[in-house]
Order: structure tokens, then C-alpha cells, then sequence
């Protein structure tokens, strides 16, 4: 079982009477990048705890690189870059203090490691004498990646390291993650942004603490089980109520200035719906039909009773 | 939308200094009646500034702005008691319960006892929260709590409600709820000031600026900005200039 990284077994953990994990399986491949999808509640930051031993579960086992989560969490620790959700650095050091001071916990220096860092941190570097907390979200989000990762980990996990951060920020820190893992690291990330899942090798859905579907992100769109219409007007406002009462729909939701019709045993057909829009006075009708996006899924499975 | 002409906020060269950094380099723009505007741009672009400044939270270094038909520097209080405003992290105080909530609120913007249970009842009822009433703030869904907080910024009937973030973390279903209630209340003549980092809500916005460095690099309807930048979707617009 060399080529598993993270392997977890029926992993539960309760905060009072709220079940945060609720019997959580899956392993991760070496050199895998691994996607967390949900929003906030879903169980990500437990999870995230629990695999870096921070947190012990109330029942189910796992292993991270073959050491046991509970006996082994020393060896665990040494192995793995975390970067939490909330910022952790101390905002009153320099740049240069908070990576110097986590290279000196896992004694190391930032000479012996540069090169694994040397991408991201080149970035920050020329404010390498200002104080973390003077830095700006897309900076400490950067610097808080070169301190997770300058003892050389075997594996990363990054809690929401993109959550409030805007578009292009995102963009360039899933162009590291990448170049990261070329470089053989494992990484598991979880986000709210569903846009972000088709950036990962395979994905996990997650809602109320719960895992909805594993699998690569191609995959869970050939399994998405409706067909769809993308469906655009000059009044999306009213169009999406109209578009809920035409006969056979499954479901509408807005995506941008269109919306997506669902439907599945009943074909509509474009023509008839084209038909019926504009005797409600719609102008320009666009209707093409499409593949679903992740967050077509995502809300399929939300509405599916298991 | 309602066919509006009248400009609700006015900005004309707004500049914000903080020592010699220019936060917001002569801004410049207007928003109708009953719109809904959002407001993008990077992180440290200057939007936060600007939100302080129009909310009358925080003094312009130059420039003349009106807000909701106020002047931002000699009639603040008025324009405070006119707009409503819902922060990332939701302004609702997580020991109080639902109604408290409300209660409080009313209060601070000068509503009457009886006024505030009337609209309470009304609320909770297009809610669906009547359940909800009397639980703690911290023990209800993140998804109610946002359309909670939303409620509560409008429920003195603003002219113009200010929404920073407002569906960070929020699963893909309420958050689309959520824009239901900005349309509604766009609907019913509330001006909405958005800002988000879903791209996808920046096409819900009837126009959209988008900030960098402290000035406004684009303004128009997401249609006409996704013609000028020759790109199929508002994301695409947004990384070509913030890029840039």
C-alpha cells in the first residue's frame, strides 16, 4: 500500500450534539492533489484537524504515509506542511522571522530548502523586513504556503487557502499548487469556490459533515444523472420563475445572466420551450444545451435523498 | 428593474490618502435608483475605503460625494440613517436569539416597540423562520443566519443597502436564495451595493466597476464588459485586468 498517502477509515467526530464527520472514508494517492468541496459547515476544518492530529476522532481510524493518526502523530507531524484556515503566522514578526522561526521547529533552515520554496517565496521576498500582519491577503496567503512548506513535507494540507481571496490571487495559487505537485508532493485542499474542483486530480463532495461522492471531477460530471439546458433572456428575474412551472422541469438555478434547466424522464425540447418564453414576453431567448459544471452537481446530490 | 433615472449615490473625484499611499485615486461614478451595482475588484484594490467612505464611517481626503441624497460631509448622521449595511461576518450578535436580534436593531435605527413586532412577524413569515424565533443566533443554519442579517440591514427600509460579502461560505443553493432577496429588494426600489468574489454573482449585478490599484479600470453592464474585453464570462474580464 506504498502508493497511499492519507488513508481514513469511518472517521466520526461530534461538538456537543452537532456531528461535524459523520463516518468519513477515502484514501489519497501519492502525489495526488486532493480537493475538499463544501460550504462552510461541511465538515473540512474537522476533517483537516483530525489528519494533522490536532483533534482526536470520536471513532474511525486513519494513517497519514502509513503512521497511525493516533500512536504515531509525532512521526505525522514531521511529515506534514498545514496551513489553517484562519491566518496563524505572528502578525508582529517579519516575513523573514516567521519562515526562519518554522524552519527552526523542524530543524531546518530556509538555506537548505530554498529551492522548494524558492517560487512562492521569491514573490514576497523584496518585504521580507515587514511585519506578517502589514502584509496584504494574496502576500501572507504565500507566506503562510513557504512556512508550511520549508521542512520539506511529504504532504500538504491547505485549509480554504483561497476562501476571500479574489480571482486572480486564486489563479496564481493554483498555478503553485500545481508546480508543487510536480514536484511529488501529495496535497489535500479543501474550498468553498466549486469553480476550483476541476483543478484537482479527484474531488470530494462534502456536505453537513458528510462525504456526497469521490471521484474525479470529469467523472462526477458523466454521472450527473439530468440533462440541461442553459437558458438566457432579457429578464432572468422573471425567467427563472417561469422556467420552474414549465411541465417536466426538475430544477432551475441561475448561473450568471443564464439559467440552468434540469430535467430528466420528460425530453423538452428547445423548440416548444422557445415557443412558450415568448408568448410570456421574453425577448432575445438564447437556449443551447450543455454539460453540467461541478456546482450543477454539487446541487444535485444536495437535493438527492439517500 | 424599475425604470430609473435618479441618481441615489453621486462620487466626483474621490481620493482617500492614508500618508502618502493613495487608497482611492479619484473615483468617479454614479448609481441609480433601484439598481443593483457591484462593486469588484482585487484584494487591496480599494473597496473597503470607498465602502467606509459612502457609509459615513470615514472622512475622503478630496472629492464630492452624496449618498441616498445626503452629503457625505456635512450631513453624515442622515446618511446612516438611510442606507443599511451587512458585513462578511455578519453583524447579529450570536447570543441573542432571532427576535433579539431584530428588536436590537429596530431599536438602533429609532423604530417603535410596536413597529418592530409587526415587522418581525412579517419577516419571519417570509422567512419561513417562525420556528426560529426565540433560538440563539449561534444555533441556527449559516444560511439562515445570512438571510437574517440581510433582513435586519434592510428592515428600516433603507434607500440603499450596502452588502460586503455577503455569500462567503454558503453552499451553492443558498446562495442563490440569497440573490433571490436582492432581487426582491431591488425590486421594491432598494438600491444594492455588492461586493463579491464569486464572478459568477457579478453578472446577477445590473452594472459592475472593477477596481485595481485604487481607481476604477471598468464600468458598464457585465454584457457590454464582456463585448469590450472579448470574453465569454465576467471572470475572464476580471483576471485580463487585474492582470493588466
Amino acid at each position: 500500500m506504498s502508493d497511499i498517502t492519507v488513508h481514513v477509515e469511518h472517521l466520526t467526530k461530534k461538538y456537543g450534539e452537532t456531528l461535524a464527520l459523520d463516518d468519513i472514508s477515502f484514501d489519497v494517492g501519492k502525489g495526488e492533489l486532493f480537493g475538499f468541496i463544501g460550504p462552510d459547515g461541511a465538515g473540512k476544518t474537522t476533517l483537516f484537524r483530525l489528519l494533522t492530529t490536532l483533534l482526536l476522532a470520536d471513532t474511525g481510524t486513519g494513517s497519514v504515509a502509513g503512521f497511525d493518526l493516533v500512536k504515531d502523530y509525532k512521526n505525522i507531524r514531521n511529515i506534514s506542511g498545514y496551513m489553517p484556515g484562519k491566518f496563524s503566522l505572528y502578525q508582529d514578526l517579519t516575513v523573514e522571522e516567521n519562515l526562519k522561526f518554522f524552519a527552526t521547529i523542524f530543524g531546518t533552515t530556509i538555506h537548505e530548502n530554498y529551492d522548494l520554496i524558492k517560487n512562492i517565496y521569491q514573490q514576497i521576498e523584496p518585504f521580507k523586513n515587514r511585519k506578517a500582519g502589514k502584509l496584504s491577503g494574496g502576500m501572507k496567503q504565500k507566506l503562510a504556503l513557504s512556512c508550511a512548506m520549508i521542512h520539506k513535507p511529504e504532504v500538504l494540507f491547505l485549509d480554504e487557502p483561497t476562501t476571500g481571496v479574489d480571482a486572480v490571487s486564486r489563479l496564481e495559487f493554483w498555478e503553485m499548487l500545481k508546480r508543487l505537485k510536480d514536484a511529488g508532493i501529495t496535497i489535500l485542499v479543501s474550498t468553498p469556490y466549486m469553480d476550483e474542483a476541476s483543478l484537482c486530480d479527484r474531488v470530494a463532495l462534502m456536505q453537513n459533515g458528510r462525504i456526497m461522492t469521490i471521484s474525479t471531477p470529469g467523472q462526477v460530471i458523466r454521472n450527473y444523472p439530468l440533462s440541461l439546458l442553459s437558458v438566457k433572456s432579457s429578464d432572468i428575474y422573471h425567467l427563472l420563475g417561469e422556467l420552474r412551472d414549465y411541465p417536466g422541469v426538475h430544477s432551475v438555478y441561475a448561473f450568471g445572466q443564464s439559467a440552468h434547466v434540469a430535467f430528466s424522464a420528460q425530453k423538452i425540447e428547445p423548440e416548444a420551450l422557445s415557443e412558450f418564453l415568448k408568448k410570456k414576453k421574453h425577448e432575445s431567448v438564447e437556449i443551447t444545451r450543455i454539460d453540467a459544471t461541478i456546482e450543477d452537481c454539487f446541487m444535485e446530490l444536495m437535493n438527492s435523498p439517500e | 428593474m424599475p425604470a430609473a433615472t435618479e441618481n441615489i449615490i453621486t462620487v466626483k473625484d474621490l481620493v482617500k490618502k492614508f500618508g502618502s499611499f493613495v487608497a482611492n485615486d479619484h473615483l468617479t461614478f454614479e448609481v441609480k435608483r433601484g439598481e443593483i451595482f457591484g462593486f469588484l475588484g482585487a484584494n487591496g484594490a480599494g473597496k473597503t475605503t470607498a465602502i467606509k467612505i459612502l457609509c459615513g464611517l470615514s472622512y475622503p481626503t478630496s472629492g464630492k460625494m452624496s449618498v441616498a441624497g445626503f452629503d457625505i460631509y456635512t450631513q453624515r448622521e442622515k446618511v446612516k440613517k438611510n442606507i443599511g449595511y451587512m458585513s462578511q461576518r455578519f453583524s447579529l450578535y450570536d447570543d441573542l436569539t432571532v427576535y433579539e436580534n431584530i428588536r436590537f436593531y429596530g431599536g438602533i435605527y429609532g423604530l417603535r416597540r410596536k413597529e418592530i413586532d409587526t415587522r418581525t412577524h412579517a419577516l419571519m413569515q417570509r422567512l419561513g423562520f417562525e420556528s426560529a424565533r426565540d433560538k440563539l443566533i449561534r444555533d441556527i443554519p449559516l444560511g439562515w443566519k445570512q438571510k437574517l442579517a440581510f433582513s435586519v440591514a434592510i428592515l428600516h427600509n433603507p434607500k440603499i443597502v450596502f452588502l460586503d460579502e455577503p455569500t462567503g461560505g454558503v453552499d451553492p443553493i443558498t446562495r442563490r436564495q440569497f440573490w433571490d432577496m436582492i432581487y426582491e429588494a431591488a425590486h421594491e426600489g432598494i438600491t444594492v451595493f455588492v461586493t463579491t468574489h464569486y464572478m459568477d454573482e457579478a453578472e446577477y449585478c445590473d452594472r459592475v466597476s472593477i477596481m485595481v490599484d485604487g481607481r476604477i479600470a471598468a464600468l458598464d453592464t457585465p454584457d457590454n464588459l464582456k463585448k469590450q474585453f472579448g470574453t465569454f464570462s465576467m471572470n475572464e474580464v476580471f483576471i485580463k485586468l487585474a492582470r493588466a
